[in-house]
């Protein structure tokens, strides 16, 4: 037995609001629907509900969703039994007005993300959770470009707006177990004992479900998962390999391992339009620590624009985009272009005038 | 006299930065500053380039007001109490130029509808914020050619560049600009995006528009305007800079603007805060200028 035999993890699903990414927000009521119930009755106990880039995500940056955040976590709330639902809310994206409507809306819990580095624009969100009641997670996105100290300040901030649990989120699925250990090693460290510490991990690099178990082994009691991996860049961590790897460990997660993985290539693996794998765009986006969800934008720009797809990713790394610079993505595209001399626009006949 | 005494309220980066702009204006002479820390270094170094300074907040500047002929006060402090100070400087005449978000009186940008304030006379006017001076001539651009249904910004802010006033009010921050895309830029439906990046060193801001028009986007057209509104802004904002676009993709017509700071007292990267102090100082300037037409023709009269 593992010296983890006993612990006790909390998995939180991420196919409705990750898995959204890559679906283009595009997943029907109906969809969502089917694949609550049934990790619902896997014994998933926590679910996130929402537009891939949560509330106020349904925008042409991000993409247009299907229906409406309110509309999706209704439908989910009305058709589980047990799982809890939880949204994303990035302040500078969605507001607190829209946090209001996703709880009447029958939403527990909420990841309050910010950039790694940015935690202070997220103490009224929080506060403002706590005040409705809400489960409250302070989610310290693109964690490998903080060092252990400098997320520890950041969760701090977070911890004293009210935040019960703080997540390492690697966003960029860049991070080895060796760094995972570390900063959730810190985090355990000097948080209050009563503080929850989570890992959010991307398989860009293959290493979802290792890093998770280094979580896990550091002090972190709650994983976000996502059932076939079904996520941004190369998904995230497979929900179901997680599962069977903490069964093997002794880790207690009270999900049913085989249930969970006839979710997994029953419903999930249908529902994608495009293989959710580590492939030449989404290890380059493990490689180089770009955000993962740059993935099918930097596909749709390098298609556009002529421009190879993992160029443009490592120059977005190169110049420190962090989440939501989608927009910068066809700027680059455009720029590389007009450096080929392959494309102008009116910008270029302004700044060089014929 | 060919200038109007102004005065600042706020010795933060902002009042700093506005001092040497106001003094390149035509017709606007900064003559106080206001603030409320005794240490503050905007205060001694407004000192030194030769305006009055209390640290005793606005009373202190109440009985100076008629002496030193004050007629407009650029308050750059926050929106908790930009009410107070309006009330006692309008009452005393003065015309405030507002940069915090508190949004009483009408709101300007410049190159769409300063004329048109200056021409009502209101005696507040709010700058709105930073991403609204960035893109709503962009938004105005193209709705000048066919209407626009929904109009989305993303500005991009160095983490630097970023108080904490902005950061505990971030909704409000992204609340008031979309209201102003709809309200001044003319869309039918707003949308405002904020994102603070930290990299270093601090990346210049960006800001990128994106318009859904009503019908098939005529491109010549809005090419043409967004061209003329680019260079309109480039005559208070010299760092105000399409990078990219018009871009055309169905019904949406896309814009990629960076703005780069003059780099007077705050650093060129900080284009945010500059087109603020640049878009005041332009609206100061233009309210100056008519105070002293107006002033000439009762002298004639």
């Amino acid at each position: 037995m593992s010296s983890l035999d006993g612990r006790k993890v909390l998995v939180h699903d991420m196919c409705l609001r990750d898995g959204m990414h890559a679906r283009r927000h595009q997943l029907t009521l109906d969809e969502m629907v089917r694949l609550a119930t049934a990790m619902d009755d896997a014994g998933v106990p926590l679910m996130q509900v929402t537009h891939g880039d949560g509330l106020g995500g349904s925008t042409r940056n991000y993409g247009f969703a299907r229906h409406s955040n309110a509309e999706y976590i209704a439908a989910v709330a009305g058709a589980v039994k047990r799982a809890r639902i939880s949204v994303l809310l990035v302040p500078g994206l969605g507001t607190m007005a829209e946090l209001k409507e996703a709880h009447e809306a029958g939403a527990s819990s909420v990841h309050v993300a910010t950039h790694c580095t940015e935690a202070t624009v997220s103490p009224q969100h929080i506060a403002f959770a706590r005040g409705l009641g809400m489960d409250t997670t302070g989610f310290l996105m693109m964690a490998h470009m903080n060092s252990a100290q400098g997320l520890l300040e950041q969760a701090r901030i977070m911890e004293e707006a009210g935040a019960q649990t703080i997540y390492v989120t690697d966003s960029a699925g860049y991070m080895l177990p060796a760094d995972v250990t570390e900063r959730v090693t810190v985090l355990r460290d000097g948080l209050k004992p009563e503080t929850e510490i989570g890992f959010h991990g991307h398989h860009n690099l293959a290493l979802g479900v290792a890093n998770s178990i280094a979580a896990v082994a550091a002090g972190a009691s709650r994983i976000d998962a996502s059932v076939a991996g079904m996520g941004a860049g190369a998904g995230n961590t497979p929900l179901e390999a997680f599962v069977a790897v903490a069964e093997r460990m002794g880790i207690v997660t009270d999900i049913d391992l085989f249930a969970i993985m006839d979710v997994a290539d029953d419903i999930v693996v249908p529902m994608l339009d495009h293989p959710v794998r580590v492939d030449r765009e989404s290890l380059t986006i493990g490689y180089a620590g770009a955000y993962s969800t740059f993935l099918l934008f930097a596909r749709r720009a390098a298609e556009r624009y002529g421009i190879d797809a993992r160029s443009l990713l490592v120059e977005m790394g190169r110049r420190r985009m962090i989440a939501g610079q989608e927009d910068m993505i066809e700027d680059i595209a455009m720029t590389m272009a007009k450096q080929r001399g392959t494309f102008s626009d009116a910008a270029s006949r302004l700044q060089s005038p014929a | 006299m060919n200038k109007i005494p102004c005065a600042l309220i706020g010795s933060g980066n902002i009042g700093s930065d506005l001092i040497y702009k106001l003094r390149r204006t035509q017709h606007l002479e900064p003559v106080w500053m206001v603030g409320i820390d005794p240490d503050s270094p905007g205060l001694a170094r407004a000192k030194e380039l030769g305006l009055k300074t209390t640290h005793e907040g606005i009373q202190a500047l109440l009985p100076h007001l008629e002496e030193d002929g004050v007629r407009i006060a650029f308050d750059a402090t926050s929106a908790y109490v930009h009410a107070h100070h309006s009330e006692l400087l309008t009452a005393a005449g003065v015309t405030m130029i507002d940069l915090t978000p508190a949004a009483i009186g009408p709101l300007c940008v410049p190159p769409v509808n300063l004329e048109e304030q200056v021409a009502r006379g209101a005696d507040n006017v709010n700058m709105i914020s930073c991403a609204g001076q960035a893109t709503i001539p962009m938004v105005h651009a193209v709705a000048r050619v066919q209407p626009v249904a929904y109009a989305e910004i993303i500005a991009s802010l160095a983490s630097l560049s970023v108080g904490m006033g902005t950061r505990k009010n971030l909704d409000e921050f992204v609340g008031t600009t979309s209201r102003a895309l709809e309200k001044i830029g003319g869309a039918a439906r707003g949308k405002a995006i904020a994102i603070i990046n930290p990299a270093e060193p601090p990346l210049i801001m960006r800001n990128t528009v994106h318009c859904r028009v009503e019908g098939t986007p005529d491109q010549q057209a809005i090419d043409a305007s967004v061209t003329a509104m680019v260079q309109e802004v480039q005559k208070y904002v010299p760092g105000y800079r399409l990078v990219n676009g018009p871009a055309y993709d169905g019904d949406f017509v896309s814009m990629f603007l960076e703005v780069a700071g003059l780099g007077d007292f705050l650093p060129a990267y900080a284009g945010n805060l500059d087109i603020m102090t640049a878009a005041a100082a332009r609206t100061g300037d233009l309210i100056a200028a008519r105070m002293l037409a107006d002033a000439t023709k009762e002298m004639s009269a």
